[in-house]
């Protein structure tokens, strides 16, 4: 292991230079209740500016990330992040903007944020968007908000979120956060919303029906007019959760489907880096009045054709975050929207589907895909065959590791036995889906031959096998000396 | 020993029921690290949800079979310590390892001893686990 | 752009998958939806075409020379070294670490990074980042509101208004609590200790709070204690940690904030990085991802996600909070940024913000039609009472000699239409604020 920063302080070491102080303190006079002086010096190490640096390379070395290796993290979009766009996000009259600048100040910024929710509502159907959010779980909590808004101005009283059993849990958390109940509402077999048991649930205290679509399964929700219907005739409102926004970009939108409300992931569909956690930003769209309901401030063109922010509008939910949303990040979606433009923008969905189902094809010899001969932007393959010889899908992710690839996303959903959901995007090649096919059929052949090879994995990674249950039984959270 | 549909233990000593999870569920469950346990000196019903039990990657909820006041927490597996400090030696290993005995999880005393007349005994309850 | 298929390659794969044309992967898609739409987009931008058009709007925005706006977010000198790091695609370029093994860069640096806010605020655990200050209060007010069972927060007025209203937004403004500040602006202790009722799960001090001024919450700790309410500090200008008490011995059990001032650039209010520690005994109820350490199966020590089961992933509907993307990178930023500095470069940096602004606070008071509104005691931030000239007038003529002028309050306080707030850090120089102070006056003359 790489020792913590702390360990490899040497006293009195000195690091980056910061600004000099310049002011004569006889000049003046500082006074602090003594009661709230620091009486001790942060514990921070000393070290200098190459110590850091080698540290911090040394841990990068321990990462593998879209730059280096195929990511086929299913549902979480892992595309190639264009390198234009960082460059343009780190220009000086973006980064060294304050937020509280005058308006006359800050044209070239609040034109961004215009145009990217222009062409945001364009992409969607919707009429209007707030980019706010900071994440896409944030765009939902904000979707609840507005749906608990929206019924309040209605003055309905309406209490229940129903949710499909394959969606991302951060639907329920977000419905519960806002104060609702959810409702689950179950799969059929080919993977699609039942809509028996939609019609069984949805009643007049449904508020809203949250919907990824295509699903977490990678399906296309083809009954989407008529659950729409279903909703609009008993009052309800129907959200797009944008995490599979890929499937469909420049192709279908939302709004045409009858989706009343949407957020979307710009670390996802709209190429931005994820950082390794963040930050990424969860605009949230909406059609008709409901737009009205939409956080504040919110940005505007006015007669004159300049740009403002406008504050006032009694209908908003009020705002769900300081400041306007992750602006750094929504410029580089911006230049992605951009650069695709009206030419090139359906190829995203066109080329990740034929991805995905390329990949299902050449896959579908070794695992059981329970859902389907064919698939969105990604499939979810279950590993029950090999689980029955004693391999299970983690041990078969960390094989992957070794041999140069990053896993998919595994044990989600939870309506697939061991699954493993293999989103390949489209700026892969075809001579990386093939190896990538190659190397889990030689995997396969392990799996069959020398099950301890998986069970050990990973093998060539920087630690072997890491223990879970330590880590949680007995949390170390920072470092002590 | 009584065994409760939701796959808890319960032994009785006088009016106090002591309550753990069984050894199926533990295996179910896989390697404990938390559980979230009653808090002490409170009344709940029979079948009330008091706490939950984690795993890495689940967790389930964990209910009383016997309705009753809480008077006591197994100080092994509690967050505190009788004084109320942070307990920094739980060993949740006891669940998995001990499931009858070290890994007992509260004691609770009964409100209404014919709670107990609903609970199976071991060949019923192993005959619904093996259904 | 950006997709590597040729013809021929989609012609092979549309082959194996036993499809006529990339429309027929969508036959599950109704007709009615299907590609209905001519999308009103501009035409493709070459890189080139990009870059002309970025900077055009780069060049309709205004770096100031010097800029003394604060508020929750501040311009602070960023060692080159910071980006040298957070550029690398290793970091930038990679998922939340699900894969532990691939991911121990990220893992280790989230730890330090953890180890650092725990220090700093003094507290046992911290969470690996949260979207800003804003949203790291209202965490803090769902744990405190799990924690005591009880439903109401108590805020000050002089916590952030925008902090304010989003806490409004998560929790109900019928379930907020507002006490006044005084004269001083400081939050009036007399009147939040009459306000304490067995209703109010925690009270949140901000501090330096919005308007510049250090508050004592010792004073009211003790109080809120007794009350079973949990104290919660807020902090959003983190530097401020070199000069005054941490928040674990003004008693607090929660420290929220923004730590944007440490590596993260100001970018126009985002991405900044919310933070959240606690005590010990709330490590169980904190929201967002943590990491932490353990070992491998050879007894090697690493890196995991740790205390998953707190969340919505697994959870779901019970989860007390949706966090799952967070501000991963500008933790990274504030990590290697204090590393850089380390403990002396803290200290100077901190002890010189307090320095220039008391120098700056001084100048102007000094002024004729300018009083400091406040007396009490400040950081690298106060606030200006201007008598001849509307904050706004100021703001506006500072910026047309590419100053930064502060933050006109009317804005958020209406009885406050004639004061501004000032900040002050290490990046603007005596001379920046002799300057500031002599266009200040030249407005008075005119």
């Amino acid at each position: 292991m790489t020792k913590i920063i702390f360990e490899k302080t040497s006293e009195g070491r000195k690091g980056s230079a910061v600004p000099e102080k310049d002011i004569n303190i006889a000049e003046i006079s500082i006074d602090i209740d003594e009661e709230m002086k620091a009486d001790k010096i942060p514990d921070l190490p000393e070290l200098s500016e190459l110590d850091v640096i080698r540290h911090y390379t040394e841990l990068a070395n321990k990462n593998i990330c879209v730059n280096s290796h195929f990511y086929p993290l299913g549902s979480c979009t892992m595309k190639y992040n264009p390198c234009v766009n960082e460059e343009i996000a780190s220009m000086r009259s973006f980064t060294d903007i304050h937020p509280y600048q005058v308006e006359s100040s800050v044209s070239g910024n609040l034109e961004i944020m215009y145009l990217l929710k222009k062409y945001l509502c364009e992409l969607t159907g919707m009429d209007d968007f707030t980019l706010q959010p900071a994440a896409g779980a944030h765009g939902e909590f904000t979707a609840m908000l507005m749906t608990k808004k929206w019924f309040e101005l209605k003055k309905e009283n309406r209490t229940k979120i129903l949710i499909p059993d394959s969606a991302h849990g951060t639907n329920p958390a977000s419905a519960n956060m806002a104060g609702f109940e959810v409702v689950q509402i179950a799969s059929n077999e080919n993977g699609t919303v039942n809509l028996d048991d939609l019609e069984a649930k949805i009643d007049d205290k449904t508020a809203c029906f949250m919907m990824t679509n295509p699903n977490t399964l990678g399906l296309f929700e083809r009954d989407i007019l008529k659950i729409s219907e279903k909703i609009h005739s008993k009052g309800g409102l129907l959200y797009y959760d944008g995490a599979n926004l890929n499937a469909i970009l420049g192709l279908v939108r939302p709004g045409d489907a009858g989706f009343d409300f949407v957020h979307l992931n710009m670390h996802k569909t709209f190429s931005t880096p994820h950082g390794g956690g963040g930050p990424g930003a969860g605009p949230v769209g909406a059609k008709g009045k409901l737009a009205e309901c939409l956080p504040l401030p919110k940005i505007i063109q006015k007669e004159d054709k300049t740009f403002s922010l406008m504050y006032d509008n009694p209908s908003s939910i009020g705002r769900v975050k300081a400041f306007y949303g992750n602006f750094l990040v929504l410029v580089k979606a911006l230049a992605y929207i951009l650069s695709m433009g009206k030419d090139e923008i359906a190829n995203v969905a066109k080329l990740s589907v034929l991805n995905a189902n390329y990949l299902l094809k050449k896959l579908e010899d070794i695992y059981e895909i329970p859902y389907g001969k064919s698939c969105m932007h990604e499939f979810v393959a279950s590993a029950d065959r090999q689980k029955n010889i004693g391999v299970t899908a983690i041990d078969i992710c960390k094989r992957m590791l070794d041999y140069g690839f990053h896993a998919p996303t595994v044990y989600f959903p939870l309506i697939v036995h061991e699954a493993l959901m293999i989103e390949p995007t489209e700026t892969e090649s075809i001579q990386t889906l093939d190896l990538y096919s190659e190397i889990l059929h030689k995997i396969q052949e392990e799996t069959e031959k020398n099950p301890d090879l998986l069970h050990e994995a990973p093998h060539n990674m920087p630690v072997k096998r890491l223990d879970d249950v330590t880590a949680a039984r007995k949390p170390d959270l920072a470092y002590k000396k | 020993m009584k065994f409760s549909q939701e796959h808890e233990w319960v032994t009785v000593k006088g009016d106090i029921a002591t309550v753990g999870i069984t050894e199926y569920a533990a295996d179910q469950l896989g390697d404990i690290v938390y559980v979230e346990l009653p808090e002490i000196d409170t009344e709940y019903g029979k079948m009330d949800r008091v706490g939950s039990i984690e795993s890495v990657k689940t967790v389930s909820d964990l209910f009383t079979p016997i309705g009753g006041t809480v008077i006591e927490v197994n100080p092994a597996i509690s967050d505190t310590t009788p004084d109320g400090d942070v307990n920094d030696d739980q060993h949740f290993e006891y669940i998995n390892q001990d499931a009858y005995d070290k890994g007992w999880l509260f004691k609770i005393r009964m409100s209404d001893p014919k709670d107990l007349d609903d609970l199976m005994n071991k060949e019923e309850y192993d005959a619904m686990i093996k259904a | 752009m950006y997709t590597p298929h040729t013809e021929q390659e989609i012609k092979q794969m549309l082959n194996t998958v036993g499809k006529d044309s990339l429309d027929d992967l969508f036959e599950s898609v109704p007709k009615e939806i299907y590609n209905t739409h001519e999308m009103n987009l501009p035409k493709s931008y070459s890189e080139n075409e990009l870059k002309k058009f970025f900077r055009k709007l780069a060049s309709e925005n205004k770096v100031f020379e010097s800029n003394f706006l604060g508020g929750g977010c501040y311009n602070h000198y960023i060692p080159s070294a910071v980006s040298a790091i957070t550029s690398d695609s290793r970091f930038f370029t990679a998922y939340t670490p699900y894969q532990a093994e691939a991911s121990q860069g990220t893992l280790q640096a989230i730890y330090e990074y953890q180890t650092y806010m725990s220090r700093l605020t003094g507290m046992d655990v911290s969470n690996a980042s949260l979207y800003d200050g804003a949203t790291a209060i209202c965490e803090a007010s769902i744990i405190s509101i799990a924690e005591t069972k009880r439903k109401k927060v108590m805020i000050s007025e002089a916590l952030h208004p925008e902090y304010a209203e989003t806490l409004a937004s998560y929790i109900g403004s019928e379930n907020i609590i507002k006490v006044p500040f005084n004269e001083n602006g400081l939050t009036d202790y007399e009147v939040l200790k009459s306000k304490l009722t067995n209703e109010i799960a925690c009270v949140i001090l901000q501090n330096p709070n919005f308007l510049g001024s250090i508050e004592n919450p010792n004073k009211i700790a003790e109080a809120v204690k007794q009350n079973k309410s949990l104290l919660v500090i807020a902090i959003n200008e983190p530097y401020s940690l070199g000069v005054i008490k941490n928040p674990r011995d003004c008693g607090a059990d929660i420290a929220v904030g923004d730590a944007q001032s440490f590596g993260c650039s100001m970018g126009f209010g985002g991405p900044s990085l919310g933070f959240l520690t606690v005590k010990r005994n709330l490590m169980r109820k904190i929201s967002g991802r943590l990491a932490g350490k353990t070992v491998d199966k050879d007894g090697n020590e690493g890196f995991v996600l740790t205390l998953q089961a707190r969340e919505q992933h697994i959870r779901r509907e019970k989860a007390s909070s949706n966090i799952c993307s967070n501000e991963a990178l500008c933790a990274l930023s504030a990590t290697v940024h204090l590393s850089l500095i380390g403990k002396s470069g803290f200290m100077q940096t901190a002890e010189n913000n307090l320095e220039k602004a008391h120098y700056m606070a001084k100048k102007i008071s000094e002024l004729d039609g300018f009083t400091l509104k406040f007396k009490s005691s400040f950081f690298n931030e106060f606030v200006i009472s201007c008598s001849k000239e509307t904050p706004e007038e100021i703001v506006e003529r500072m910026a047309s000699k590419n100053i930064g002028g502060g933050i006109p309050l009317g804005r958020f306080y209406p009885n406050m239409k004639d004061c501004l707030l000032i900040a002050v850090t290490e990046m603007n120089t005596k001379e920046d604020i002799d300057n500031f102070v002599k266009e200040l006056s030249e407005g008075v003359k005119k």
